[in-house]
């Protein structure tokens, strides 16, 4: 069976890569390959310019944090961290002093005698980051780390990764299936579908010039409206795609029926039935004043155009 | 809701709770009344529950006529060592059955379970013969061969169904950070699965302890166990209910004491998995 059908991709040295996807589209089963916890059936995988395609998953020189964590629950938080240590035969001396750096970076001091069911979800994650940390590895591969974690810890797990990636400098992968966190931490993103990447670029690179309306779509949220048949056409394309915060209020030449209005405070979002535009999302900034049922007119601004063919890439 | 249970409701379940653990409970408890019954009365009829002349000379008499102590030895050994060599084969074959599955794993499994299903008479005159050429004949060695051999499918099962409720993402994770598979499966796996694996080793001691079939067919002497014990009692000199109940309760005692302190382990491991 191929989930991965084939894939050219070049990481350099000291990159935050994000993998983004959505569920099944092979992120996983990609960053797996890289870890060695998955055969190739054909291809080279090379780290540090060393082919790596046969190497079991510890002669890789690489760590990962799995989603559940998965920390050992028979052994302390020391135990766990130092558990890389022990396998690579280091002195328990060497162990030590290794652990209790990793764990003042991470804010573990004080639970290193603690098992894992006595932590909260936040804390194992760092002891996982710390077991990971603790082997110096040539890269890090995180494997949608933050997705058992509620929404306040996650944004702040988030910024902790980023500053951990700037302060140490080594080379991370990190899979997501949320494109905000693909946003905001990555140098570079991979959007991948159904095996195959779509573009690689950095995030405003994709946000700016999405090579298909697949990335398109998938990079933005609320997602880019995408608009077929005569209003495409007019604009001399098949699709034309444009963003909810590049579309202006109160003028414009389209006109529809507000549906559903979201007040955030800072911004407004609308949803607009636009008649042969099919239903809309607009940004209004701050408060827009606009019910349900009230027509407003709106317009694209013509310069944030995106422009797709039939086969659906950008002209 | 808690379902509403009238008073008289409660005394029957608990007296029928009763009955039915008295009835199971009964034969055991005869034949360890019987044993302090002096011969005549043990054979009486009607027989007599309590009121009989309370003695220890079957006690005394089984134990001249025996030496439990061997008897008791060998059992120790045979049910101990055969536990523990299956465990010692079990524990990688389940490792390899519950994370890395193939596609024949589950037919696997059937099949082991299905050699249970076969009458153990009906491999006694090959075993017989196998074991007269290769010398094996009333030794410990054999019969700890043969009741690892009969006993490793269930010991398999219950380890595979212990191992398939560890995430196999630790056992990833432990590869990742080095672990060779024996470190994997010494540090990692074996620690985790533990309590299982105390359940299994319990169980199967047990198990190998009553065997009576090869035990009595494959010993004479030497490495004659208990179960040869309580059987040497009831055959040539006829019938003494009496000394085969003594012989009996000293017999099942070991097994007994061991099953009473370790109750709450094995409850626990039977029904481990039986709950998602």
């Amino acid at each position: 069976m191929h989930v991965i059908p084939g894939v050219d991709l070049r990481i350099e040295e000291g990159e935050f890569v994000v993998f983004v996807g959505p569920s099944g589209c092979g992120k996983s089963t990609l960053l797996r390959l890289i870890a060695g916890l998955e055969d190739t059936s054909g291809g080279i995988i090379e780290i540090d310019g060393r082919d790596a395609t046969a190497l079991p998953p510890a002669k890789r020189g690489l760590a990962m944090v799995f989603q559940s964590y998965a920390l050992y629950p028979h052994m302390t938080v020391r135990k766990n961290i130092a558990f890389p240590l022990k396998m690579a035969g280091l002195s328990e001396a060497d162990q030590t002093a290794k652990v209790e750096r990793a764990a003042k970076v991470l804010n573990l001091t004080a639970y290193l005698d603690r098992r894992p069911g006595q932590l909260s979800g936040g804390q194992r994650q760092r002891v996982a980051i710390g077991r990971a940390i603790v082997r110096e590895p040539a890269a890090f591969l995180f494997d949608e780390p933050l997705s058992n974690l509620d929404a306040a810890l996650r944004v702040g797990m988030r910024q902790e990764i980023t500053e951990l990636h700037q302060s140490l400098k080594t080379t991370m992968i990190y899979v997501t299936h949320d494109q905000v966190e693909a946003m905001t931490m990555a140098d570079k993103i991979v959007v991948l579908n159904a095996g195959r990447i779509e573009q690689v670029g950095s995030p405003l690179d994709l946000y700016n010039h999405p090579k298909n309306t697949f990335v398109a779509a998938f990079i933005g949220s609320p997602r880019m409206n995408l608009i077929d048949g005569a209003e495409a056409a007019s604009h001399g394309a098949h699709t034309i795609g444009i963003r909810p915060e590049h579309i202006d209020i109160g003028s414009g030449p389209w006109s529809g029926t507000v549906i559903l209005s979201e007040h955030l405070g800072s911004d407004t979002f609308l949803k607009v039935n636009g008649g042969a535009l099919g239903t809309l999302t607009v940004r209004g900034g701050g408060e827009v004043k606009a019910q349900p049922g009230e027509s407003i007119s709106f317009g694209p601004q013509l310069a944030k155009l995106h422009r797709f063919g039939p086969d659906g890439l950008a002209q | 809701m808690a379902r509403n249970v009238t008073t008289g409701r409660k005394a029957f379940n608990t007296a029928a709770a009763w009955s039915v653990a008295l009835l199971l409970f009964f034969p055991i408890l005869w034949t360890v009344l019987t044993s302090f019954k002096p011969e005549a009365q043990a054979v009486a009829s009607p027989p007599i529950f309590l009121g009989f002349d309370w003695t220890l000379e079957n006690y005394v008499d089984v134990n001249e006529q025996r030496d439990y102590f061997r008897y008791f030895w060998n059992s120790v050994i045979i049910a101990v060592g055969s536990t523990l060599l299956g465990l010692f084969i079990a524990i990688p074959a389940a490792w390899s059955m519950a994370f890395v599955p193939g596609r024949k794993t589950k037919d696997l499994l059937m099949w082991m379970l299905s050699t249970k299903m076969m009458p153990a008479v009906g491999v006694l005159v090959p075993i017989y013969l196998i074991f007269k050429t290769l010398g094996l004949l009333d030794s410990r060695i054999g019969l700890v061969i043969v009741l690892t051999l009969m006993n490793l499918p269930i010991i398999v099962w219950m380890l595979y169904t212990y191992f398939k409720e560890i995430p196999g993402e630790i056992l990833e994770a432990a590869r990742m950070d080095g672990a060779t598979l024996r470190s994997e499966i010494l540090h990692v796996l074996t620690p985790m699965a533990l309590p299982g694996i105390a359940s299994t080793l319990l169980l199967n001691i047990i198990l190998a302890w009553n065997e009576s079939f090869w035990t009595i067919n494959l010993t004479v002497t030497d490495a004659a166990p208990l179960t040869k014990f309580i059987a040497g009692f009831s055959s040539p000199q006829g019938l003494f209910y009496a000394k085969l109940s003594a012989a009996s309760t000293m017999a099942i005692l070991p097994i007994l004491v061991l099953g009473w302190f370790s109750q709450k382990q094995l409850v626990r491991g039977l029904t481990f998995g039986a709950v998602k």
